[in-house]
């Protein structure tokens, strides 16, 4: 127990320290970009007209022109404490607004992660199961064709059917429009949240499922197989028995280490169907250059993938007691 | 004749994904001028013999313009991956030969890296870079590297362990002679591998940057531009503007995958019976 708890220890305190990396890293890259936030976000006509004290005030707004290192620890001080900056574009604190967004952003991705797990993972068994067979030649050309499609057009296309054409489902944004915010029940919701959350579902099936499919057809390759073959074990027997728990492994890893993967689409769908959540806001910040939004969603997200790995490390005791034994002394 | 075997299918396949590429990248530098052209006396036309992919709100050619475009995601493509695939090769050989320090510095990058979503990393950089071809390209070329460069590290671990490599050291050879002269050219097919197999995620990243604002300026004919444009008349029912440049993309980045996985059958010896 106590050397489980160390192990947990270790890879908390890695996770922290890289956490901070991150935050360090991305401030550096938003303190050398050479964009003018005022230019961005005032425009060039409005500045000439302004007066110097005007431009003054701005630039004080905008943080323009102080030292990027105490800007830094400043801003890392406050962020350790709670205190994540207000941000610009909102003029909210980006506490308030990543919460916000994260909420909307959060069971989408949720939903999109179980059920491209899931099916995901059914779908690779079933393929590595039946080696040549035709179904896992479609299995295997819908994964590879898949792979290739940027997510942002595979929504694209998703929209032009279902909002457009058919017009059975909602074209954007997370709620109806024209309705008071009391108004909007679970069922508008959830109407809202289909089509970006079957397209972030359906692209991220593709990595996990021919993952399982290579892992599966070496497994049903492998010797204790072909041992249980010849003492009579059915198939399912097989599958269940012996297959399964190995292959459980790779997938879980890999579903845990897809969260990043589950991010960057979501950017990219969100944008699509202009539905308020984390990646829009990510998207907004950069463009407008709203710097302590910016940075924040860049941390969270990182504490979001990093917790993520270091569940899947803490997973793998649980489902493969060899690395229990070995993971704990290591 | 001797008998047709996967090997042959797999020289055939990438000879025609070669070719393919290749007259893409090659019109759309012909048409680069015709992209451009505004015609109000040809808006809004649906696909058909004249203009195989209907034309815009403003007349252009769509299908020039995503020729034209898929050209430039091509070049863009080619050359963050060539410079990934270099960082690549050159960081992972150096935190598996140059001793432990090296090693957890590295790893620790790659860690770093792999822990923001590509996509914010890209938007960062691409912000940092002021927006624009260079910070696709630097952005692309800086969040790609990682797995290959693991993958690299992991086979020079092993390498080291080789006896002809430890032949080697004990004849009293230096640590960077061994690596050009003798691991360099066991590494490289994977290299090649890597290298065209990395493509196909720059070019989606490249287009997925731009389409959100990032990349490209509005005035170049880039794939990401043509779609995220599109968006804005799909309610109006204009389906061809996303439609066509969408496929024809997902069809360029098929075929570069199918061109590194048959080099990568070709170069395996493990395959060659196949």
């Amino acid at each position: 127990m106590k050397e489980h708890l160390i192990f947990v220890g270790k890879h908390a305190v890695r996770m922290l320290l890289l956490l901070f990396c991150v935050s360090a890293v991305a401030f550096t890259l938003v303190s050398i970009s050479p964009i003018d936030p005022l230019q961005a976000n005032v425009g060039q006509a409005a500045l000439g007209s302004m007066s110097q004290e005007q431009i003054a005030k701005l630039q004080a707004y905008w943080g323009v022109g102080e030292p990027p290192v105490e800007r830094f620890f400043a801003w890392a001080g406050d962020f350790f404490r709670g205190d994540m900056g207000v941000s610009l574009l909102y003029r909210q604190p980006v506490a308030k607004v990543i919460g916000v967004k994260l909420h909307n952003s959060l069971w989408l991705m949720a939903i999109a992660w179980t059920l491209s797990g899931l099916a995901g993972f059914l779908l690779g068994v079933l393929a590595g199961l039946r080696e040549g067979s035709i179904l896992d030649k479609i299995i295997k050309g819908y994964s590879l064709l898949i792979a290739s499609t940027p997510a942002f057009w595979l929504a694209l296309v998703l929209l032009m059917i279902f909002a457009v054409w058919l017009k059975v489902l909602p074209i954007g944004l997370s709620v109806p429009i024209g309705v008071e915010a009391a108004g909007v029940t679970i069922l508008d919701r959830i109407r809202h949240a289909i089509l970006p959350a079957v397209t972030l579902s359906i692209t991220g099936i593709a990595n996990i499922t021919l993952h399982t499919r290579e892992k599966m057809i070496e497994i049903m390759e492998s010797d204790y197989v072909l041992f249980a073959r010849a003492r009579g074990e059915s198939t399912w027997n097989i599958v269940k028995n012996h297959a399964l728990r190995n292959v459980l492994l790779p997938a879980v890893t890999l579903q845990f280490a897809s969260i990043s993967e589950i991010f960057g689409g979501s950017v990219l769908i969100e944008q699509v169907f202009s539905y308020p959540g984390l990646g829009q806001a990510a998207v907004t910040a950069g463009l407008g250059s709203d710097v302590p939004l910016l940075l924040g969603i860049t941390v969270i997200s990182a504490a979001f993938v990093f917790g993520g790995n270091l569940i899947a490390n803490l997973l793998y005791g649980v489902i493969d007691p060899r690395i229990r034994r070995g993971g704990a002394r290591a | 004749m001797r008998r047709w075997n996967g090997r042959m299918t797999a020289v055939v396949l990438f000879a025609a994904a070669v070719i393919f590429l290749a007259a893409v990248t090659a019109a759309g530098f012909g048409f680069s001028e015709e992209a451009l052209v505004t015609d109000f006396s040809r808006k809004n036309l649906e696909p058909g013999g004249a203009y195989l992919f209907g034309t815009d709100w403003l007349g252009r050619d769509m299908f020039v313009r995503t020729l034209t475009g898929l050209s430039m995601s091509i070049r863009i493509g080619l050359l963050s991956a060539g410079v990934s695939s270099v960082l690549a090769m050159l960081l992972g050989t150096m935190a598996a030969v140059m001793g432990k320090t090296v090693d957890s510095v590295i790893t620790w990058v790659i860690d770093l890296i792999m822990g923001i979503p590509h996509i914010l990393l890209l938007i960062l950089i691409s912000y940092a870079c002021g927006k624009g071809f260079k910070g696709v390209v630097i952005g692309v070329a800086l969040t790609h590297w990682t797995s290959l460069a693991r993958l690299i590290r992991g086979e020079v671990l092993q390498l080291k362990e080789a006896l002809y490599i430890r032949m080697a050291q004990k004849l009293g050879m230096s640590r960077w002679k061994i690596v050009w002269k003798h691991m360099l050219p066991h590494l490289f097919p994977q290299f090649l591998v890597g290298l065209i197999l990395t493509f196909p995620h720059a070019i989606l990243h490249e287009a997925s940057i731009t389409f959100l604002g990032f990349g490209l300026p509005p005035e170049q004919p880039a794939i990401g531009i043509i779609l995220s444009e599109s968006m804005q008349y799909l309610a109006m029912g204009r389906w061809w503007l996303a439609l066509f440049p969408g496929l024809l993309l997902v069809l360029t980045v098929i075929l570069f995958d199918v061109a590194g996985e048959s080099l990568q059958k070709l170069l395996d010896p493990g395959s060659a019976h196949k």
